[in-house]
């Protein structure tokens, strides 16, 4: 046991209480793995964390005061400084860049405190800001063919009720009768994807953990959803949380975990809100906990906030996140099937394709196969935002062309032409307007040299200045680095200073060592959009 | 036994060894700035990236295990490119000038750090003189976590350090900044023999240097055991001018693997019989 020394700094009584709140509702085991939500605790309450509180958090669950700063200064949510507690976050982020100045101007007119912030994921009311008084607003969706969409709008998100009434939990009744064997076949069968960026098969990630020998083993909700220009996984958990929490038990079951977590975006206040009260009633119903649905399995879910890390999206900083360390990606191998989180094999996935797994038990892999292409099954949710009619969340089958996608949201605005898109977010590609033919799905984008990322659609029309655009992506990844890795945390600065010098030479050395020698995705595509569009959009 | 291909050339390590192991089996010599042998890898610098066949990205040699039938590249366009350009971000963003293994590397991969311009973001901070043992310029520091490690589970297990901020504000740092003397610091100087830089200094070498008389040439280097206590540490003397100016003792030594305690690192401050001692 190591002996913690701390300075002199003291907790107040109230400090004290806030941390003790927390610390000890979690089953009396004071854990490094509570450290973040304590943090977040103090932060909520009292608009920073003091010195004498955090030596408190220390002493309580037995980190050292050195180790609880560096998290604590990780996370752009946490502050060691006296903040004003009543914040509105301003997005200045690419599809807000051009109406953000005006907006953070007229607030502060009014008195609020402001502070900018990189994507919000509210990019279809851009510009976006979020405050502590803000009314909840639908985002619009749409698309050809709804099957992840079809609750959103018209099944009460508060209730279980509705969501049984509409067929809620026939695909986990479905699940039990075929056993985990028979459900990881039928996953295998559909050749779903992942929808979190890296295009991973399903079913083989599935099989790694239900066949991973140590115990136990765990499920992960990657609802981190920071990619600029991302807000599906916010739609889904709005909208329809209780089919998450239903997918997330299937998949759950079937690969052999007991415990799953959610790892919420700190910026989701309502998503948060409304998968915890579906969690909340589903474990009333006996739908989460032991015998669920009187069967033998037992699972339950716990809520995870994160702090305002991007970085935390990545899989293995997620997993430092929730055991209370700073969101330092670690090296793979070993990977998460076989060592993830507290080092055990874990299932994380992203919250859209854990939500197809509805549609997969419900109608067999084989039929979810026959939608999309045989490369690409299934539909998918694109995020269209900027220079678009209906920026919304738009479900078409895999496949689509970009053209189609983009007249769904009703096209750019009339009197203006598009100049490009974005597509995948800042980690993704920007394409010219002559790449509207090309079909949405993997196959497609790799051959084009673009990805489908995190299905981001973002338009620029032909009044945007591109340059503030590139600059604004350089200034989000530098950011956002971690700082662990010398590739990362210096070359994303040296990219930011090149496009600043219009030093464009510079840039593909810059590029070439940061996807080549960084640790993780961050540093790897943290070159991508803005080689993207010197090639693409011919800007030097 | 482990077989793979180091630059086409057959080698065989044990198991658990590193593809850093099969490059020294080969006779390759391989850059490294984060890795020492008696630390747990944390692969950060990337400076020892290696081409593997079959992955996308390069690999660093330092952590990544051998595993049979690799085949490995370490001195392709690519690699050349990367260390050199790990160089350069290192060299033109922080001080590198009590650095030699670096300054060595970069001269060896053509590094030209200057290209970045003068308006290059560097961590240039003012040096930390908080106590009377050692210095702390982390306008030097490349963030190599060994500091941190050698406090922490490593070796020391006090936790004084930590990294704290995020990107390129990331940095080493007590709660707060606190000064040391107020945290939890024994000054056991493990800190100081990790570091590759320089940027932790004992003060007695940071005063000579200060003063311009800092002479490595003309330095000796003695082993003794030290007499605090029965565990019998090895201590390399190091003496300039019949005065210990510093004490590290060897990493490869089985007793400390380089590590030791405030005693056998600055007892010497106590003991040394000086001339002018005591007026
Ligand atoms: C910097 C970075 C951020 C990421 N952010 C997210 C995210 O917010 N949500 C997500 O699902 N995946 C994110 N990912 C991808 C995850 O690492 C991981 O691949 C994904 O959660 C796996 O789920 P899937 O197989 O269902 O796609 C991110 C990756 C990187 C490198
Ligand atoms: S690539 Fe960037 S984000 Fe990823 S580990 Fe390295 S510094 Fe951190
Ligand atoms: S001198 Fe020892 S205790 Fe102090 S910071 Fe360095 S390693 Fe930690
Ligand atoms: S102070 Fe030295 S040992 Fe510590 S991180 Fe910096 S360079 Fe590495
Ligand atoms: S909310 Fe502004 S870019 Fe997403
Ligand atoms: S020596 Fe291998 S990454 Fe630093």
């Amino acid at each position: 046991m190591m002996d913690l020394q701390f300075t002199s700094a003291k907790a107040s009584l109230e400090e004290r209480a806030v941390v003790d709140a927390v610390a000890g509702s979690r089953n009396g085991k004071t854990q490094r793995d509570s450290l973040l939500p304590v943090l977040h605790a103090v932060q909520d309450r009292f608009g920073w964390i003091s010195p004498g509180a955090l030596n408190y958090v220390g002493e309580r669950l037995r980190v050292a005061p050195a180790d609880v700063y560096g998290v604590a200064t990780f996370y752009a949510s946490l502050s060691t400084s006296p903040k004003p507690q009543q914040i509105v976050h301003v997005c200045d982020d690419i599809a807000c860049l051009a109406g953000s100045e005006a907006l953070i101007e007229s607030l502060q007119a009014s008195g609020a405190v402001v502070e900018r912030s990189p994507c919000l994921g509210l990019c279809d009311r851009a510009p976006a800001s979020l405050g502590p008084d803000d009314a909840w607003m639908p985002t619009y969706v749409g698309g050809t063919e709804l099957r992840l969409l079809r609750h959103v709008g018209i099944v009460d998100p508060e209730s279980l009720d509705a969501y049984c009434a509409d067929g809620g939990y026939g695909a986990l009744r479905k699940a039990f009768e075929l056993g985990p064997q028979r459900v990881i076949a039928e996953v295998v069968t559909s050749n779903l994807l992942g929808r979190g960026g890296a295009a991973f098969p399903m079913g083989r990630k599935m099989e790694a953990v239900a066949n991973a020998p140590e115990r136990p083993h765990y499920l992960v909700c990657n609802a981190d959803e920071s990619e600029p220009g991302t807000f599906k996984d916010r739609v889904l958990m709005e909208s329809d949380p209780y089919a998450i929490v239903e997918a997330m038990t299937i998949a759950g079951y079937t690969t052999g975990c007991e415990r799953g977590y959610i790892y919420i975006r700190g910026e989701y206040p309502v998503a948060t809100q409304r998968m915890s009260n579906a969690i909340a009633r589903a474990r009333d119903a006996g739908l989460l906990g032991e015998a669920i649905m009187g069967s033998k399995t037992r699972f339950d879910i716990e809520v995870r906030r994160g702090a305002g890390a991007y970085i935390c999206g990545e899989e293995t900083a997620l997993f430092n996140s929730i055991e209370g360390k700073r969101g330092e990606p670690r090296s793979k191998p070993p990977f998460p099937v076989k060592a993830g989180l507290f080092g055990k094999p874990t299932q994380i996935n992203n919250v859209e394709t854990l939500a197809n797994l509805l549609p997969i038990l419900l109608e067999g892999g084989e039929r979810y196969a026959q939608i999309g292409t045989p490369q690409s099954t299934g539909t998918r949710l694109f995020c269209l935002s900027g220079a678009v009619t209906r920026a919304g969340v738009y479900e078409v089958p895999h496949g689509t062309t970009l053209g189609a996608a983009i007249d769904l949201a009703g096209g750019v605005p009339r009197g203006r032409r598009l100049q490009a898109v974005l597509l995948g977010g800042a980690a993704g590609t920007f394409v010219a307007p002559d790449a509207r033919a090309m079909p949405l799905t993997f196959e497609d984008a790799r051959a084009a040299g673009a990805t489908l990322g995190s299905g981001v659609v973002m338009l620029f029309d032909d009044q945007t200045e591109m340059m503030p655009i590139l600059r604004r992506i350089a200034r989000f990844f530098e950011e956002e680095s971690c700082g662990q890795c010398v590739p990362c945390r210096v070359g994303t600065v040296r990219q930011s200073e090149a496009l600043e010098r219009r030093n464009f030479a510079l840039l593909d050395d810059i590029g070439a060592v940061m996807r080549d020698a960084s640790i993780c995705g961050l540093g790897q595509t943290a070159a991508n959009a803005i080689a993207s569009a010197g090639a693409n959009l011919k800007l030097w | 036994m482990v077989e793979l291909t180091v630059d086409g050339a057959a080698v065989t390590v044990p198991d658990g060894a590193t593809i850093l192991d099969a490059c020294q089996r080969a006779g390759v010599d391989t850059p490294t700035l984060c890795f020492l042998e008696s630390l747990t890898p944390v692969n950060a610098c990337r400076v020892c990236v290696v081409e593997l066949e079959g992955s996308r990205v390069l690999v660093p040699a330092c952590a990544r295990r051998a595993e049979s039938g690799m085949a490995v590249a370490t001195d392709t366009p690519r690699v050349r490119r990367s260390r050199k350009m790990v160089l350069e971000f290192l060299a033109s963003s922080v001080d590198l000038s009590t650095a030699p293994e670096a300054q060595r590397y970069c001269e060896r991969y053509g590094a030209d750090p200057q290209r970045y311009g003068p308006t290059a973001q560097t961590v240039t901070q003012p040096v930390k003189i908080d106590n009377a043992l050692y210095v702390r310029d982390y306008a030097k520091c490349i963030l190599c976590y060994k500091c941190v490690e050698a406090c922490g589970t490593d070796a020391q297990n006090t936790f004084a350090i930590a990294v704290a901020g995020r990107g390129f504000d990331a940095h080493i740092s007590t709660e707060y900044d606190v000064p040391l003397p107020d945290s939890a610091c024994v000054y056991c100087g493990n800190c100081i023999g990790v570091c590759p830089t320089g940027a932790l200094m004992f003060s007695t070498e940071y005063e000579l240097r200060q003063r311009g008389e800092w002479d490595e040439a003309n330095q000796t280097q003695t082993d003794t055991i030290c007499s605090y206590c029965g565990v019998g540490c090895t201590l390399t003397l190091h003496v300039q001018e019949n005065e210990i100016v510093k004490v590290t003792s060897p990493v490869e030594n089985s007793v400390t693997g380089g590590h030791l305690c405030v005693k056998g690192r600055f007892g010497y401050q106590y003991v040394q019989n000086r001339p002018d001692d005591g007026d």
